[in-house]
């Protein structure tokens, strides 16, 4: 495999893709040349070389065989029913708020007045994320195959009429969502997940606050998130993505609350 | 009479629990992993792209459920992540002398001490198997962010390993 092509001199990525076996054989003899010229990258090189032969020694070949000649992949796991539910009922939601918009002036421009909500916000919805994501056998209290039931039970009790947005053309799709507590103020999670099975939490608390907010990223121990505020409520994206992804879709929902 | 699709999926078990068990660093973990990556797989099996290496896209499954298990434990606290040096050498493979051993459990204790996201970049390369570009798309990550974190990985472990045999070696 012709992973680093070596064109003219030989790089840190040369000798990386070099210990890896990513070189072909004519740039691996061109690293080895060098490396005998150079012998103190020598020593580094072979010390990687070792890292490497110690981590292939560590997790045997042979248990990993052990191990998985037993599962059944005969496992049947389509679900046509739910899943022609969910197209019907995929229609009709679309979180969050109506006469959100109407607040809503130039994103961009607005400082965050009150910065301390924002992180208890922030900091609430990476806990749900963290804490139900995770969830195999429960992961939310009403499912997608209940849209329809979810976002009227989530409005009532946030007293603020929800729609829960269409993240499709983001990749994602409602896994279904939850009822939380935030202060003595309920709040709402949304969870979406895409084909890898990654998943996102989309969540929505009473702001208490005139002040609108702009888009504030944030990134914290491999989790990102987008937090905003409008009129009514105030939003908070968590995933575990890079910056541009989270924010095109916090922009895809935030464009389904106009 | 299995499929094309089960039988790639078949091949790949094995490499795939090896990677689960060098991210979770426990055997239970690592098979309700592969379960898991096995039968969302099977249910997704659609997304694969028949032209391209089946490999990847099953680690990205793997990654994702391995990320909000881990997270979840390291979270709740219920589960300890376990570098216990004493733990780790009942798990080693049989090695053939004392100090084989020794050293596989100082590199099991130097892994556990990188950051996640070094830690993963570095598996899903060397245990993982996956060349660079492909695991920047199991990680979701540039290219160049790979090379970085694994060339960070390798420093580290080094300056590790530097310490721990107490030698004043200087590390670039």
């Amino acid at each position: 495999m012709s992973e680093e092509h070596i064109k003219n001199e030989i790089t840190e990525a040369h000798l990386h893709a070099y210990v890896d076996g990513l070189l072909s054989q004519a740039d691996a003899s061109k690293v080895s040349d060098y490396l005998i010229q150079n012998p103190e990258k020598a020593d580094e090189v072979a010390d990687w070389a070792a890292q490497n032969k110690m981590l292939d020694n560590l997790f045997s070949h042979e248990e990993a065989e052990l191990r998985t000649q037993d599962i059944d992949l005969s496992i049947s796991v389509d679900r046509p029913a739910v899943f022609a539910k969910f197209l019907r009922v995929a229609a009709m939601i679309a979180i969050v708020v109506a006469g959100v918009a109407s607040g809503w002036v130039a994103r961009g421009t607005m400082p965050v007045q009150n910065v301390s909500l924002q992180v208890a916000t922030v900091q609430n919805a990476r806990a749900a994320h963290v804490l139900y994501t995770s969830e195999v056998l429960h992961p939310v209290d009403v499912g997608a195959d209940q849209a329809a039931h979810l976002v009227d039970w989530l409005s009532s009790r946030l007293d603020t009429k929800l729609i829960a947005p269409d993240l499709s053309s983001s990749g994602f799709s409602l896994v279904g969502g939850r009822l939380l507590p935030s202060g003595d103020n309920p709040a709402a999670q949304f969870m979406y997940e895409n084909g890898a099975g990654q998943r996102l939490t989309v969540y929505a608390s009473p702001g208490n606050e005139e002040k609108l907010a702009s888009f504030q990223f944030e990134k914290w121990d491999g989790f990102s998130s987008v937090y905003w505020r409008d009129q009514n409520l105030q939003y908070a994206i968590v995933g575990e993505m890079e910056r541009e992804q989270l924010i095109a879709i916090a922009t895809n929902v935030y464009r389904q609350l106009i | 009479m299995m499929n094309k699709f089960q039988l790639e999926l078949k091949k790949s078990l094995p490499d795939l629990w090896r990677y689960a068990f060098a991210l979770s660093r426990d055997r239970t973990n690592a098979d309700d992993i592969v379960q898991d990556c096995a039968e969302r797989a099977v249910r997704k099996r659609d997304q694969w792209q028949r032209d391209r290496p089946i490999k990847p896209w099953l680690m990205t499954i793997l990654l994702n459920i391995y990320r909000n298990q881990y997270r979840r434990d390291t979270y709740l606290r219920l589960v300890p992540i376990d570098d216990d040096q004493s733990k780790l050498h009942e798990r080693l493979p049989a090695p053939s002398s004392e100090q084989d051993r020794i050293e596989l459990a100082a590199t099991a204790h130097a892994i556990n001490q990188l950051p996640p996201e070094q830690r993963e970049a570095l598996l899903t390369v060397v245990v993982g198997g996956l060349d660079y570009g492909e695991a920047a798309k199991t990680l979701d990550i540039p290219r160049g962010t790979v090379m970085s974190r694994i060339s960070r990985a390798r420093a580290r472990l080094r300056q590790i390993r530097a310490l721990e045999n107490g030698s004043v070696r200087r590390i670039k």
